[in-house]
């Protein structure tokens, strides 16, 4: 059976890439002594497929991975060490997988809910329409960040020039931009904007964001102290849902900013 | 005190910024205080080479578990980040808790290969310690060095306090008390000389600067203690029995990828091969088995707390362990350890754990394939004392490519003593024939030749010889690829001949070199050992500036009563016995595996009153001498056997005899 993931990549591991955060799944899902259908061929890997990469840095409290389990609710695990051991005795439910997980990922990645994914689902990437960030900014004041803001809501055109496959390109970002406010400052009195980004039919990173609002600015990267992904949403009918709804814990998008 | 906020926003800026974060499996931030001497082990090449490196990390748990002592590590940073480090004024910092590496009372370094020598320097200089030995002062940390390297210390004389000959786990302990002492007293003015040099008398410690260095001329002439308490010989330090050292019990599990990534257990330590060329083979006898059930706890164990679907059995030839067959079995058959499991063997010979073992793991999936035959010829591998024949290698090679393999690698050294053309040509003969044997099997069969130019080490019988010079390495590689570059199937790769010359200027070079280390240092000559930083001209330069000589350090052979710059030095080896291996290596002659033919006296089982630790009385099956691989070549890993999960109805009745 297929389950879908979700958790958090939170503090200093936000560093790891796409690619490290794969093979930790990996690894934690055979700690967790949680046996995973393998593909076949000459060299097997165990069968997982991640949505949308998180940039390098960013933190997320809503990352997801789908995991097709060998056996359907299939763990069958040993009372006593129920870690270490697979045994006859017992299967394990699904509610108690984040909990699992989480104490075999390194630290700084939590697990926070598990859900079972309908046959023919289509995948994280094909659903996923959209995310919400929260962007923490470094050696700006809130009110040129405020002005940037609104200059980019009002345009009807936000030019990047992007690289892509080797070529440039000229894109226009507006259309990707869903929403995008001024949220209150950090404690050490950093701006934050929050943006509700597309990620279809190309995914508009906050980098590039910036780099369009920013434009003035030299190293735009060096004005990005710290960037959250906080929701990924799937657009409904006009209406938005998350893969998998958690209790929220981040400040939502006040309401009247939606462009 | 974390530099980490200091830190991080640098890390947006860098390539592969997860190499200093920390935040492993198994990694301590260990809580400082004054009744805790503080060591950071340095490992002076990037963090993907560095992390997997076990001496590192057994060290790590061993001083973590005492109470009077914390460890942490740090990795030289890579060139960018070092660039960011300078220009914001941050100094080299540990990746556990952060911490300025100059907080620490001892920076140990650990020493693999002499091309990192420049990186040492860089290290300790981005600490903000001084570089030299001479110009540091009691606030700043002491400066250490181990491992294999360091049984010729010389060239870094006097730019490290302390060398540790030898095996850590005991000296740590220690060295640690001594600098307690030293920092629980305040570490006052002038206290710096004192606790050197109660150093110099623990076992195994060498302070070079309480010693004397003569020269007559250009040769050296004599190292003696400046002291009566300073030994006049530093003897290395050995541990005795493997089995009270399960370490690393924790063994750290990195979130992005290094070299080796997958559970490390170390089976044996030692050889007796006595393969002539190999530094390591001499420098770590008696040969010491770690007891076969422990290594099977060690590898279940670890395997289940790391999540790890690969196990390396590790040591200088895993094939000669007496429990390797049910080790690997049990390993590859365990259906608890959720999922696939494999096992590779860093050193090949495989003649007849193979046999048994192929019986037993019935699927097995192999991948990479690694012979090392090392020399072209009969006669050569008699001088080099590696005795596997031709007949050997090619029914292995056959064996290789009937179970299913389509391309086999083989190694060989060039530039060995006595070396003639014909012996040269042999390499690119075998190369040939190998596939020839392949293509019985397979129309795809394939063998990749890798060349390597041959670097004289410090203590093993080959110390006298006159490395070739870079021209020569050059010319013998040309002969073998124009023999090669038709032949269908064959593949030739070589390393750098420059490279092999400034590693043989480090490997025997005497305290007049370290001002060369130094300049090339000072010039911006870091990550030597990588192909797109190291500069030969950086070397030449140094060496003319100094008014050294190559030819005279590198290319000349030396003779027997000549004074070697590591004689004080010892790894137990009677000077007699290397002397009289060389001969016999000039004269052709062989010697067999003294675990299991008589002794040869070679000194270090009667100096330490110890013997070898094997479980079996007689050798393995086979024969042959083997390919035990070389290790300065950077643990391949020839071959994997796994328990196959798909198409388990493919018969696998063939055993293969690979050596």
């Amino acid at each position: 059976m297929k389950v879908r993931i979700r958790f958090t990549k939170q503090g200093k591991v936000r560093w790891t890439s796409h690619r490290d955060v794969a093979r930790i799944w990996e690894r934690a899902l055979r700690r967790a002594g949680v046996p995973v259908a393998y593909t076949e061929g000459f060299s097997p890997r165990p069968r997982l497929s991640f949505g949308l990469a998180l940039p390098t840095g960013y933190e997320s409290d809503a990352e997801y991975l789908d995991v097709d389990l060998l056996d359907p609710i299939g763990p069958l695990v040993d009372e006593d060490r129920p870690s270490e051991q697979t045994g006859p005795d017992r299967r394990i439910g699904l509610d108690e997988l984040p909990g699992r997980f989480s104490a075999c990922l390194p630290g700084g990645f939590a697990a926070t809910a598990v859900v079972p994914v309908e046959p023919g689902a289509g995948s994280l990437q094909e659903i996923v329409t959209s995310c919400s960030w929260e962007i923490t900014l470094a050696g700006l004041d809130a009110s040129r960040v405020a002005g940037a803001a609104d200059a980019a809501l009002a345009a009807t055109t936000l030019p990047l020039v992007r690289t892509r496959k080797g070529r440039e390109t000229l894109d226009d970002l507006r259309p990707g931009v869903l929403a995008l406010c001024v949220a209150p400052p950090t404690q050490e009195g950093r701006p934050v904007l929050l943006a509700d980004l597309a990620t279809q039919p190309r995914a508009l990173r906050p980098s590039e964001l910036l780099a369009a609002c920013f434009a003035d600015v030299e190293e735009p990267l060096d004005i990005t102290h710290r960037v959250r992904r906080t929701h990924q949403w799937i657009d409904c009918d006009g209406a938005r849902r998350e893969p998998i709804p958690v209790p929220a814990t981040s400040r939502p998008l006040p309401s009247g900013v939606r462009a | 005190m974390t530099l980490w906020p200091q830190l991080e926003p640098l890390l947006a800026k860098v390539q592969k910024p997860a190499r200093y974060i920390g935040c492993e499996d198994g990694s301590i931030v260990p809580v400082h205080g004054r009744d805790k001497t503080s060591w950071l082990l340095v490992y002076p090449d990037t963090y993907e080479i560095g992390l997997p490196n076990q001496g590192l990390q057994i060290l790590y748990e061993v001083l973590n578990e005492r109470p009077d002592a914390v460890a942490e590590r740090a990795y030289a940073p890579w060139t960018d980040l070092e660039g960011e480090l300078r220009r914001h004024r941050l100094p080299l910092f540990s990746v556990d808790g952060h911490r300025a590496a100059a907080e620490f009372d001892l920076l140990a370094f650990n020493l693999s290969a002499e091309l990192v020598y420049t990186n040492l320097l860089n290290c300790v200089d981005l600490a903000g310690v001084p570089v030299r030995s001479e110009d540091r002062r009691p606030e700043h940390p002491l400066v250490c060095a181990g491992g294999h390297a360091t049984f010729n210390p010389e060239p870094l004389a006097d730019y490290v306090d302390l060398f540790v000959l030898g095996e850590g786990e005991e000296v740590v302990s220690e060295i640690t008390a001594v600098v307690g002492e030293w920092k629980r007293a305040g570490r006052t003015e002038g206290s710096r000389e004192h606790v050197l040099r109660r150093l110099a008398g623990v076992p195994g410690v060498y302070v070079p600067s309480m010693y004397d260095v003569a020269y007559e001329g250009a040769e050296l002439r004599s190292v003696v203690p400046r002291y009566p308490d300073v030994p006049a010989t530093i003897v290395k330090r050995t541990v005795g029995d493997l089995s009270e050292w399960p370490y690393p019990k924790q063994q750290l599990v990195p979130l992005t990828e290094v070299v080796h990534d997958r559970l490390s257990v170390e089976v044996f330590r030692g050889c007796t091969r006595g393969c002539r060329f190999c530094q390591a083979g001499m420098i770590t006898r008696p040969v010491r088995e770690r007891p076969a059930e422990q290594v099977r706890t060690m590898v279940r164990d670890g395997l289940l707390r790391t999540g790890y679907d690969e196990v390396s059995l590790t040591s200088l030839s895993t094939a000669d362990f007496s429990g390797i067959e049910r080790v690997v079995a049990e390993t590859v058959g365990d259906t608890s350890l959720c999922g696939p499991t494999s096992v590779s063997l860093p050193s090949l010979r495989v003649d007849a754990f193979t046999v048994g073992i192929a019986a037993q793991v019935a699927k097995a999936r192999r991948s990479g394939l690694t012979f090392a035959p090392e020399a072209g010829s009969w006669r050569m591998r008699q001088v080099i004392n590696k005795l596997i024949t031709e007949e050997d290698l090619y029914g292995a090679v056959e064996s290789a490519f009937s179970e299913g393999w389509s391309r086999v690698k083989l190694y060989f050294l060039t530039g060995l003593p006595t070396e003639t053309d014909d012996d040269t040509l042999g390499i690119a003969e075998l190369a040939r024939q190998c596939v020839a044997v392949g293509r019985r099997h397979t129309s795809r069969a394939s063998v990749t030749v890798s060349l390597g130019g041959f670097v004289p080490k410090p203590h093993t019988p080959f110390q006298w010889f006159g490395q070739n010079s870079v021209a020569e390495l050059r010319r013998k590689i040309m002969l073998v690829r124009d023999a090669t570059v038709k032949a269908r199937g064959v593949q030739l790769k070589w390393h750098d001949p420059a490279a092999s010359l400034v590693e043989g200027l480090c490997s025997r070079g005497d305290r007049r070199v370290g001002r060369v280390i130094e300049r090339v240092w000072r010039a911006g000559g870091t990550f030597q050992e990588w192909s797109e930083h190291f500069d030969l001209r950086l070397w030449e330069d140094a060496m003319t500036a100094e008014g050294l000589s190559l030819d005279w350090y590198v290319l000349r052979h030396r003779h027997q009563d000549e004074v070697l710059p590591w004689e004080h030095l010892s790894a137990g080896l009677h000077k007699d016995f290397l002397w009289q291996d060389w001969q016999d290596a000039l004269a052709e002659h062989g010697v067999e595996d003294c675990r299991w033919t008589p002794c040869y006296d070679c000194g270090v089982c009667t100096g330490y009153g110890l013997e070898h630790v094997v479980a079996s009385p007689s050798p393995p099956a086979g024969g042959s001498q083997g390919t035990g691989q070389d290790l300065s070549r950077g643990h391949e890993i020839p071959v994997r056997l796994t328990a196959r999960t798909v198409r388990p109805e493919v018969p696998s009745d063939v055993a293969v005899g690979v050596s």
